[in-house]
């Protein structure tokens, strides 16, 4: 469809009927009915081991995130951000990374940071204000999360030019080359800092794997207000592929976001992965969606689940059994009982703490903060021993 | 020992090429930074020398350069980034406050970021609104951040190197009017005052007078001016202003009893504000009149037509002085 003016097709039709379930692009390898299909180019062998290996990581993944939904229920958390429903376009990701390759996580990658194996229990403290990240990124290369919306993306960029300049790109070894992979949202691609992202990664073909989960909400902000075309056709204009996928299908998403990483690994440059998929939660705990969305949008994307879907196949192929299951509770409910006890368990840190890491080395005028209060405090503890 | 005589540019220049050849992790990105040496030629011939992959010409964004740089700091790098002028730097704020001041706070000291953000800044070169301002006050305010600043060419060969070779994030600020302005005799093989000290530039009885980055030539000028008059100022460079190096400040104070600030920034709540509360705790018995704060009016930065009205100058600091004396 062209307009009159002659500037081309007509915009406005792109969030219409046609773009509904993700349009003609979406690349998917399992059907929300548990069917596996085929894709002339990203399609992928998986073994049961692997298949299954998803299906567990997905299960344990949204145990996490019902858990620490109750903690935050029973006050236990200030706040969570909820991933229920984008566990395959996390699990995805995550498993198709390489120890050597790098993430720059958002605040809700709950699954990456499982697939890293970062332990859950440590991603509660920032939710419970005990502290602001405590695991070492280093460790996992699993950077902290980012409260500041796009603002890794930046950091993600930076690093993939790191390892181009550490030689660790194009080298053809594959426990050498690496790559990084930056997660941020829908709401974020309208952020200065993604789209400077882009505009870097481009000019230096860097290393880095753009993934973001369209969830489709902002909070309450649908994706049209950020968007007038579908978010994987903005990859063109800076220079890169984009590619959908359908973030709800774990297969789909693993075998995309293996060859976008693959690419980067071999110095072919950045990719955008756009993940389709849906908050089927609240933005965070805090938050009322039931405000801003219709119960029809949730009951559709239901039908989509991810975990669902992969239970079918699994099923079906016989590639489960009821002591799979029953193993797999038993775990969960391990998880359950470890993230409850041990989030009551997390310490608050000790008030003159706030002091500890502002600079390498305290600088004497903090040290001199620092003292006054430690004395303040003592000063009480002097005054109740006098009582 | 032999020195050379170099401007501000020059010695910059020499400082940052040093850095380089003393640890290859050091890079330096920012616009225009490579073939053209930068707008005012700071790092010219580097990129010939160092290579593309050391000095990285950036595309047009200011976040995106101090973004990036995280990334390359945490992947092990010392990245030394320009801000082309200071106005300039604001695109980069929330990066600048809520990314490299925070990473080791927020990691627990974890993650560390070896990054200097050079940024040209003051007034008095004739330049179009954007391209004088002072920020500096800005980021003294923020935790985690550390900032200093040169006032002549001995000082940004071994401050730039120093603040380099710093494990926390820097905010280096240089003179813009400086830069090509004098010569200074420059010996390499010395031994630098530390990069967070103070220091005292001329011993005085009268009155104490706090100026660091491009005021302390006015600074000094005034001293001279008003020597000839019977008044005897002591000067102090502060080159650190986060943190401050306060205990010379102290000891001249207690010393003269009268202590004028002088800034290009805007008065209010600028470094000169902080300097003066912590100087009448410190120093209340001592003060013969209250801490006078000299600097740019709590306006925009003028056009540049009246921009030398606009500025600190020798009289308006002498005025100054003057009411401290009279008090």
């Amino acid at each position: 469809m062209s307009d009159a003016s002659g500037f081309g097709p007509d915009l406005v039709e792109v969030f219409g009927p046609s773009q509904q379930d993700g349009g003609p692009e979406l690349v998917q390898l399992l059907t929300p009915e548990g069917e596996r299909v085929h894709h002339p180019d990203f399609d992928h062998d998986f073994t049961a081991d692997q298949l299954r290996g998803f299906h567990r990581d997905m299960v344990l993944t949204r145990r996490i995130d019902t858990e620490a939904t109750a903690l935050q229920r029973h006050g236990e958390l200030g706040i969570w951000a909820q991933l229920l429903g984008q566990e395959a376009a996390q699990i995805g990701a995550g498993r198709a990374l390489r120890p050597q390759d790098y993430v720059f996580p958002t605040y809700r990658e709950h699954g990456v940071a499982w697939c890293r194996g970062v332990d859950p229990l440590q991603l509660l403290g920032l939710f419970r204000g005990v502290d602001q990240g405590s695991w070492d990124p280093a460790e996992n290369n699993f950077g902290l999360y980012t409260i500041v919306i796009g603002a890794q993306v930046l950091h993600a960029t930076g690093y993939a030019m790191g390892m181009q300049r550490d030689g660790v790109v194009g080298t053809g070894d594959p426990d050498r080359d690496a790559a990084v992979i930056a997660h941020f949202g829908d709401g974020a691609s309208s952020q200065g800092d993604v789209n400077e992202g882009f505009i870097f990664a481009a000019s230096y073909n860097a290393p880095v794997v753009f993934f973001c989960q369209n969830n489709q909400w902002a909070i309450s902000e649908p994706i049209e207000r950020q968007s007038r075309i579908p978010l994987y056709q903005r990859a063109l204009g800076f220079g890169f592929p984009g590619v959908r996928v359908d973030g709800n299908d774990v297969l789909a998403t693993y075998a995309v976001t293996k060859a976008a990483l693959q690419r980067a690994r071999d110095g072919q440059g950045p990719t955008f992965v756009e993940a389709y998929t849906y908050r089927m939660g609240a933005h965070t705990t805090t938050d009322d969606p039931t405000r801003y969305r219709l119960s029809d949008d949730l009951e559709h994307w239901k039908l989509k689940d991810p975990i669902a879907r992969l239970e079918v196949y699994l099923r079906r192929n016989g590639l489960v059994d009821d002591a799979y299951f029953a193993d797999l509770k038993a775990e969960a409910d391990e998880l359950g009982h470890h993230l409850r006890e041990g989030c009551k368990a997390l310490p608050d840190p000790s008030p003159l703490s706030v002091f500890d890491h502002v600079y390498t080395e305290i600088t004497d005028e903090l040290a001199g903060q620092r003292d006054t209060y430690a004395a303040y405090l003592e000063s009480f503890e002097t005054e109740g021993a006098h009582r | 020992m032999s020195t050379t005589k170099v401007t501000l540019a020059k010695a910059l220049n020499m400082g940052l090429r040093k850095a380089m050849e003393d640890d290859p992790k050091v890079l330096i990105m920012g616009e225009d930074v490579g073939k053209l040496g930068g707008v005012f030629r700071i790092t010219d011939g580097l990129q010939k020398d160092f290579g593309e992959d050391r000095v990285i010409d950036s595309p047009l964004a200011e976040s995106g350069i101090v973004g990036t740089a995280v990334g390359m700091a945490l992947r092990g790098y010392r990245p030394v980034v320009e801000i082309q002028f200071d106005g300039f730097v604001y695109p980069a704020y929330d990066q600048i406050v809520c990314q490299v001041a925070k990473m080791r706070f927020r990691s627990q000291g974890k993650s560390r970021l070896p990054m200097v953000i050079r940024i040209p800044y003051g007034g008095g070169i004739g330049a179009v609104e954007h391209h004088s301002e002072s920020p500096e006050a800005q980021f003294a305010h923020t935790p985690g951040l550390k900032v200093v600043t040169c006032s002549n060419p001995v000082d940004g060969y071994w401050m730039i190197q120093q603040a380099i070779a710093h494990d926390d994030p820097v905010i280096f600020l240089e003179p813009k009017r400086q830069y090509h302005a004098d010569k200074a005799d420059l010996d390499e093989s010395a031994t630098p005052d530390p990069l967070f000290a103070s220091r005292l530039v001329r011993q005085g009885s009268d009155a104490t007078v706090l100026a660091y980055g491009p005021t302390v030539k006015t600074a000094l000028k005034a001293a001279e001016a008003a020597s000839g008059e019977g008044t005897s100022l002591e000067v102090i460079d502060l080159r650190t202003l986060s943190p401050l190096d306060m205990a010379p400040v102290y000891d001249s104070v207690r010393r003269t009893g009268r202590c004028v600030v002088v800034h290009e920034a805007h008065v209010n709540l600028g470094l000169g504000a902080e300097i003066a509360a912590r100087v009448t705790e410190e120093c209340f018995y001592s003060l013969e009149a209250p801490v006078l704060r000299v600097g740019g009016f709590d306006t925009p930065y003028p056009p540049s037509r009246i921009e030398e009205e606009w500025l600190p100058d020798l009289d308006r600091l002498l005025d100054a002085v003057d009411r401290s004396l009279q008090f």
